[in-house]
């Protein structure tokens, strides 16, 4: 099975990373990606983040949260007040950094009382603390309340996105395949049977939300840097809801989906952008049309691993020999 | 091996087991019989640690478990099948077996348990690939027991095996049960199917409404008057 799984060598793997990487920089020199699609891609990038790491929690280890805006706001504002104090790149990085090591923090702590509850009522629950976490912005003197923060400076890049969007994907899909990993699984699929095997189904449950939070702490704050302004109401109720679609619609417990819906859900709503009227209703149409048809979500449970590029490549090559 | 003394376990207001004690000796298949409702589940579930009791002692070996976490007790020698089989359902049956040894980290001997499993169980080692959850019951019940067995147990908690299954399947199960037992592992089985049970027991508790009624040897309860009459329709 695992064998079959490695489709291509980890040194190819990383071509076809840092291939892709420098094919869309280089597009954005020659300013073929103009400064919209590149808001896009941001946008898509930070998604991804925000889908993955959610999909860790909900889909992978089936703890049903409503508070991931929350974690990304601790991460996006923790980020631009540093950035407001130290303008310059180690200012970025620092601050990101703390940004999600707090979210990862608050995640903890919250996990660890809230974790025992299942189902709708841990939804609730998070749901509760992600509004906590706003409302404590809008009333906190150094967030500038309601009025938000502007004037951030902008160090996300391409470069950025890509590095913690990759490195992400690539911490949580190891995470998975990990012992770790599979305890996870195992309290989704059954956890009274992960208990009977002598798994700490607590103990997981906390590590998969504290990592999910770490995860949406740095797109935060890439967020931050990326778009200028803050404002506690961008982390409402809905920004959490947003993320859950993705991971829905790109399958519950699939990371490539996740990745998928976010480039899907990005190229349907630029394509709304000309029906503006009918714009968000086009949008849940779409969503209801999908969910009739395909439940388990585009990718179901399933991956599209490096194995696509391979068999792209065999069925090159058996073309070129006239097979 | 296995001591409870005067075990008291409470939902709330509802004093599910009124101080239960019983023995479990090395190689012995020990049987709990009674009706619904009588405290069967809720004593294994006990005893492994997933529930909490309100007082008294479960000695494994002469040592107290009380304070212990279901995780320390899977690793001192206690497994649990659990009621309602409880496979991980998209998983294939191997990997629910790798979880079984989930404590474990001595990779060779677990390679040398999945073949003890797939031998006292030869279907699954046919289904080895399949999703649990596409199994039939049986299959899915033989899978449990060879989950529970991975973490090589001292002793093994089985609840209610013969649950829903055909009574060929069932005569099935018990055979094996039996099997694992004479190849080594102490056997607590809880069943509502009262006759089998008792057929394979060295020794039975009868539990009603939380408390132990009657005890003896299994075959000594399978001729009793009082059994026949409420737990083997006759």
């Amino acid at each position: 099975m695992k064998k079959r799984m490695t489709g291509l060598t980890p040194l190819r793997k990383w071509l076809v990373l840092i291939f892709t990487f420098a094919i869309v920089q280089l597009l954005i020199q020659l300013n073929i990606i103009n400064d919209y699609l590149q808001a896009t891609i941001a946008t898509i990038f930070i998604n991804i983040i925000l889908a993955v790491s959610l999909n860790l929690i909900t889909g992978f280890t089936g703890q049903f949260s409503l508070g991931h805006a929350g974690f990304m706001s601790i991460g996006a504002y923790v980020c631009g007040l540093t950035l407001l104090r130290i303008p310059t790149i180690g200012g970025f990085l620092a601050g990101l950094l703390t940004g999600a090591v707090l979210a990862a923090i608050v995640g903890f702590l919250v996990g660890l009382p809230t974790l025992r509850l299942r189902g709708d009522y841990l939804a609730i629950a998070t749901l509760g603390m992600s509004e906590i976490i706003r409302i404590v912005f809008i009333n906190l003197e150094i967030t500038n309340g309601a009025a938000g923060l502007s004037g951030i400076p902008r160090f996300t890049n391409w470069a950025f996105l890509y590095i913690f969007a990759v490195g992400t994907i690539l911490l949580i899909s190891n995470f998975l395949k990990s012992t770790h990993g599979r305890a996870c699984i195992s309290i989704r699929e059954d956890e009274i049977a992960a208990e009977a095997m002598g798994i700490n189904t607590t103990k997981y449950k906390v590590t998969a939300f504290t990592i999910g939070a770490f995860c949406a702490g740095i797109a935060g704050a890439l967020y931050a840097s990326y778009f200028y302004y803050l404002n506690p109401n961008t982390f409402g109720f809905l920004k959490s809801i947003d993320v859950l679609v993705i991971v829905v619609l790109g399958g519950m417990g699939s990371l490539s989906g996740s990745v998928l819906a976010a480039i899907l859900l990005a190229i349907i709503s630029t394509i709304l952008q000309d029906f503006s009227d009918l714009r968000m209703v086009i949008y849940a149409f779409l969503l209801i049309i999908i969910m009739i048809f395909r439940p388990q979500g585009l990718m179901g449970s399933k991956e599209i691993t490096f194995k696509v590029f391979r068999n792209l490549g065999g069925l090159l090559s058996a073309r070129k020999g006239g097979k | 091996m296995l001591e409870i003394k005067n075990l008291n376990v409470h939902f709330g207001v509802i004093h599910a087991l009124k101080g239960i004690s019983l023995t479990v000796v090395d190689g012995e298949i020990v049987t709990l019989i009674g009706a619904n409702g009588a405290g069967k589940t809720t004593t294994l579930r006990t005893i492994s640690g997933l529930e909490k009791p309100t007082s008294g002692e479960i000695l494994l070996d002469g040592k107290d478990l009380i304070h212990t976490s279901a995780q320390e007790r899977v690793k001192l020698g206690i497994s649990h099948a659990p009621e309602g089989r409880r496979v991980f359902p998209t998983m294939t049956v191997l990997e629910n077996l790798e979880l079984g040894a989930y404590l474990r980290r001595d990779k060779e001997s677990i390679a040398n348990d999945i073949k003890m499993v797939y031998e006292h169980f030869p279907i699954l080692y046919d289904r080895k690939k399949q999703a649990a959850g596409t199994l039939s019951g049986g299959e899915q019940q033989m899978l449990a027991i060879g989950r529970a067995l991975m973490s090589r147990p001292k002793i093994l908690f089985l609840d209610e095996p013969s649950m829903g299954l055909a009574p060929l399947l069932v005569q099935e199960i018990f055979r094996i049960i039996k099997e694992i037992n004479k190849a080594g592992t102490t056997i607590l089985l809880v069943e509502q199917n009262a006759s089998m049970a008792l057929q394979i027991a060295h020794r039975a508790y009868v539990l009603e409404t939380g408390s132990i009624v009657l005890s003896g040897a299994g075959s000594d309860l399978l001729q009793s008057d009082d059994i026949r009459k409420a737990y083997l329709g006759g």
